[in-house]
């Protein structure tokens, strides 16, 4: 597993994901209100497109999730678990805050 | 030692077996095999038809995840069973697979009959039973053809609704002299053909389908035996259903004299390891149709699995109530009038289209059944009574109450749900047992109004008996209405949604609440939609301020206003396009739509629209899309007034108003119309002396013509009543609600709305025209405001650390000279809908 730096954290605003390139991978992340950081694949497995970075950030009873932009799929950003078809899901990556950088694991 | 329990058949009393068979199985002696024929799991066929209006097969699921993953429960799709071996207990299946079991359920359910007429198996012939059988026909429907349904009983209405909206004429041939002849009486059923030829059906009754004829092995015309010819493709047969019942033969198990698994008043055939539910049943030799009954035999059969309970059938209520094509139609208890000395009170109301009639004793003091029609809003209360005096007089309980949902009237322990057999006091304990506080809770914790829905207005005025006010919450993390939320914010000055949700509502928000809050925000003038936190708020159509495509791409719309164009700017559309590669087509909004930018490209492209003296278009936003026109009396020979200069004054007044669904217009220069202004949420057509003002219009999924509002109205007094109508919308309306279902939803519907805005009755004018002036005032380009800002522009790029680097995801391939998106070649899981 290799950390990659991906931006700075203050680049990173609340609840307003971002997407990263890791390799070849498409990644999204989030910051919650709560500054607690969260790493998912940032591609919807319903349509293929890379944008689950721009989907909404909220919670569903308390579990931070995204909503999917395209049809509105609502994922888990814990567990990556699609919250409204339990076969679906995305990736989860570590990722960590050191000193102003934010980086993500991939393995 | 765990058991297995092998169920045939997962519809919808299969599934409920199944369901009620987990929840009360704590100790897990059984597991479950379930094999189903059909390629989806249990769904709600009683709702079957609300497959063609608008739900989908998720929708109609019976099946929640949790079903799915119970490890207990092993269901097997698209596995028909075709052997039982009771010796040997096993049973066989389609993919030549052998099960065991302990126990055996058969709940294979009914299929339609089709009548051996002439030509029943000619290509276009359908049936209407299952999510395939509409597919089927769906996919048959010619727009504006003939369609004919053979049996006019309530499934063959239903089917006449369904060819009615995909947009056939549909005829309904019926044996008996009229229409429902199970439910309902004569005079019922001619009131009830009065009305669904009103709404466009034609009616055959009392005449036999002679024979389906056809061309080429294809149906090409249905002869009635009057004689009559019906030139048409497609026949549907609702024509009665028989019970599936072949599997008895090869079982060895008896079948009732009309058909169905015999067996005894608790479900059980000769074989005492094997029971049959639903309408596959024949119980003590009597079939049942209706979905109520079968729930009550699968509790019956959970009971003895579990050695619990009494374990008998307890006869059924065959109540029916439903509205077809906007008709109720109800009937309950001895309808007919059968009982010995039975007194008959009829009530009909040729003008208004209603008939009621109640069946009495003999002495008139007890209620033993009833037929409704036109008006079925006294049936909730009226069913609990069957076999009960009398509360008031007849007549007093067949007036119209409003809701007709009174419980306060009932006793205790009448039957409020009779779909699952829950009484009024079971409701009433549960809710204060477990403090339950809207329907939903009261249907998932009782199981009421899970079915066939007509209970519910009676839940919610048990809720209100009480004492619990019932919820019209957003979303989990606001009680609140949109139209409450909008006073709220309106009231405290509140401008960020941290701030109102931490002060009223709960959680973190998500994607109903966090855009229906920014698009108050929004309307109560709280600055840039991509201002500061409010960004993280929006869509992401609103996030990029253009369309989200299938691909992650998006799509460019700048405002054309009125559809009026100058060649230059039309260069300049078609330059940006060239330059940026971009697919490029003629909207149905008089406008052009660029599609295929990339996110990191959107800036480039506004730049160089906005240097050109474009604008955004809003069609990414529930704000005011487009005002169409026609050209109007400066070019056409007819036109009476300049609609095209008008339409530019409003589309120029109203751009940027956030709503709480889109809003289109259009403004045609005179009576033939070719602005298609009724389409649209509020439409404009010059008379003579003026405009006539119309609202509430919509195309789309359910289109609707608007209506007049106010008449030959000079300039200015037709802008402001657009500004007091549309503000009135923007602040009371429900979150997606168009204009067309807002009028609908308000008490008084268009008059009130008339009172509102023409009359001044709440003496808010003022305000409202206020409230637009401001809007006028601080309107900005959206897509200027983003070039003129670094901290905006720095959120469109493609990857925060890679930000030129194009998204691997995103491929086109080229078709007529243009581009699309690449087809995704994905092993997609099944996409729920969610709206
Ligand atoms: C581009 C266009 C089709 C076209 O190529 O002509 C279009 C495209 C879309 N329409 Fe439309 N509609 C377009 C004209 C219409 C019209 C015709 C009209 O406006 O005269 C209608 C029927 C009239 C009406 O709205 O009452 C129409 C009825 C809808 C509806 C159904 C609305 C309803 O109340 O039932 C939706 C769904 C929704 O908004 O929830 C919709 C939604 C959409 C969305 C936004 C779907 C989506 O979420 O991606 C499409 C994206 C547009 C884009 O990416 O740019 N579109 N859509 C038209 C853009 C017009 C414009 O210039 O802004
Ligand atoms: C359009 C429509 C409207 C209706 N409206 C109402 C209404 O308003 N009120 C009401 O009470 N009822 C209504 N009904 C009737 C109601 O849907 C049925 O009473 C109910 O579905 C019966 O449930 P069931 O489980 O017995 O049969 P079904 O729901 O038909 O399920 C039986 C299942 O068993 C499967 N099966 C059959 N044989 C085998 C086999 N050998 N192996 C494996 N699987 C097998 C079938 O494919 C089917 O999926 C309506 C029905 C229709 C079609
Ligand atoms: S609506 Fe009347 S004025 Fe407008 S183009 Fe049509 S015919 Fe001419
Ligand atoms: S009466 Fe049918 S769901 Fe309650």
């Amino acid at each position: 597993m290799t950390w990659y730096e991906i931006c700075r954290y203050d680049h990173l605003q609340p609840e307003f994901g971002m997407s990263a390139l890791v390799g070849d991978r498409v990644v999204a992340l989030f910051r919650t209100r709560d500054d607690e950081l969260f790493a998912v694949g940032g591609v919807d497995p319903f349509c293929g497109a890379g944008v689950i970075s721009r989907g909404i950030v909220g919670d569903r009873a308390g579990e931070p999730v995204v909503a999917s932009p395209m049809l509105k799929q609502v994922f888990s950003l814990r567990t990556g678990r699609c919250l409204d078809a339990p076969e679906a899901g995305l990736p989860v990556y570590p990722v960590r805050r050191r000193d102003e950088v934010v980086e993500v694991a991939v393995g | 030692m765990t058991r297995t329990v092998v169920v045939i058949g997962h519809g919808m009393v299969g599934h409920r077996l199944v369901e009620r068979l987990r929840e009360r199985d704590t100790s897990g002696d059984w597991q479950v095999v379930v094999l189903a024929e059909e390629d989806r799991p249990a769904y709600d066929r009683v709702a079957l038809s609300s497959y063609l209006d608008g739900k989908s097969a998720a929708d109609l699921s019976l099946v929640d995840g949790g079903f799915l993953a119970d490890p207990r429960v092993q269901l097997r799709l698209g596995t028909a069973v075709t052997g039982i071996d009771r010796t040997g207990r096993t049973v066989s299946t389609s993919d030549g697979s052998v099960i065991g079991y302990d126990a055996l359920v058969l709940a294979t359910g009914s299929r339609p009959f089709v009548p051996p007429v002439p030509g029943h198996d000619l290509d276009g012939c359908y049936v209407y039973r299952t999510i395939d059988d509409l597919d089927a026909i769906r996919d048959a429907a010619t727009e504006g053809r003939p369609g004919v349904v053979v049996g006019g009983g309530l499934l063959g209405l239903e089917a006449a609704n369904a060819l009615r909206l995909l947009g056939m004429t549909a005829h309904v041939v019926e044996m008996a002299p009229h229409l429902m002849p199970l439910q309902v009486d004569e005079g019922g059923g001619q009131v009830l053909s009065r009305l669904v030829e009103d709404v466009g059906l034609r009616v055959h009754c009392g005449t036999a389908t002679q024979s389906i004829d056809g061309r080429d092995g294809r149906v090409c015309s249905v002869t009635l035996g009057d004689g009559t010819v019906v030139d048409t493709d497609l026949v549907v047969f609702s024509a009665g259903v028989r019970p599936r019942d072949e599997l008895a033969e090869a079982a060895g198990l008896e079948r009732g004299e009309r058909g169905g698994f015999l067996v005894d008043e608790r479900c059980r055939t000769a074989d005492d390891r094997v029971w049959a539910v639903g309408e596959c049943a024949a119980v003590e030799g009597r079939c049942y149709g209706l979905v109520a009954p079968g729930y009550a035999m699968a509790d019956v059969v959970v009971d003895q699995l579990l050695d619990e309970g009494p374990g008998t059938f307890p006869g059924a209520d065959l109540s029916t109530k439903l509205k077809l094509l906007g008709v109720d139609v109800a009937s309950f208890g001895d309808a007919h009038g059968s009982t010995a000395g039975a007194l008959e009170v009829v009530y009909a109301n040729n003008a208004a289209g209603t008939y009621a009639k109640l069946v009495l004793s003999d002495d008139a003091q007890v209620l033993l059944g009833g037929v409704l029609v036109g008006d079925a809003g006294a049936f909730s209360v009226l069913r609990p009574l069957v076999g009960r005096e009398l509360p008031a007089p007849p007549e007093q309980l067949l007036l119209p109450t409003g809701s007709g949902a009174d419980t306060g009237a009932l006793p205790a322990d009448a039957t409020v749900c009779s779909c699952n057999n829950v009484s009024k006091q079971d409701i009433a304990a549960a809710i204060s047992e477990h403090g339950l506080g809207d329907v939903a809770a009261v249907k998932s914790c009782t199981k009421a109004g899970t079915s066939c829905g007509s209970c519910v207005p009676m839940l919610k005025n048990l809720l209100a008996e009480c004492g619990v006010s019932t919820s019209n919450a957003l979303c989990e993390h606001f009680r609140q209405t949109r139209a409450e939320l909008f006073e709220i914010v309106r009231a405290t000055g509140i401008s960020t949604f941290s701030e109102l949700v931490d002060r009223h509502g709960t959680g973190r928000g998500c994607d109903i609440c966090k855009p229906a809050v920014a698009s108050i925000l929004a309307g109560l003038g709280h600055g840039h939609v991509l201002d500061g936190e409010q960004a993280g708020l929006q869509d992401t159509n609103d996030r990029f301020l253009a369309n989200m495509q299938r691909n992650g791409t998006y799509s460019v719309v700048p405002r054309v206003p009125g559809g009026e164009i100058t060649p230059d700017k039309l260069i300049v559309l078609g330059e940006v396009a060239r330059d940026f590669g971009l697919y490029t087509k003629i909207t149905g909004g008089q406008r052009i739509d660029l599609f295929g930018a990339r996110v990191e490209q959107l800036p480039a492209i506004w730049r160089r629209l906005v240097d050109a003296g474009f604008e955004s278009g809003h069609a990414y936003g529930k704000a005011l899309r487009t005002v169409k026109s026609c050209v109007g009396n400066d070019w056409c020979r007819y036109g009476v007034q300049d609609s095209v200069s008008m339409a530019i004054r409003l589309e120029l007044r109203y751009r940027g108003l956030r709503a709480p669904h889109k809003i289109k217009a259009g403004v045609s220069g005179c009576a033939r119309e070719c602005a298609e202004a009724r389409g649209k949420d509020f439409g404009v057509i010059a008379t003579e002396r003026g405009w006539n003002l119309y609202v509430g219009g919509n195309g789309g999924f359910r289109p609707r013509h608007a209506e007049l509002l106010a008449a030959d109205l000079d300039d200015d007094e037709l802008v402001r009543l657009v500004d007091r109508f549309l503000m009135f919308y923007v602040r009371t309306a429900d979150r997606l609600q168009r204009t067309a279902a807002w009028i609908e939803s308000l008490d008084g519907g268009l008059e009130h709305v008339r009172e509102v805005v023409v009359e001044d009755s709440l003496g808010i004018a003022a305000d409202l025209e206020e409230a637009m002036r401001r809007h006028v005032e601080d309107y900005r380009d959206e897509w200027a405001g983003v070039l003129a800002d670094p901290d905006k522009l720095a959120r469109f790029v493609s990857f925060v650390n890679a930000p030129e680097a194009p998204d691997p995801t995103v491929s086109f391939v080229e078709q007529r000279g243009q581009i699309r998106p690449a087809p995704v070649d994905l092993p997609l899981p099944a996409v729920p809908s969610r709206s």
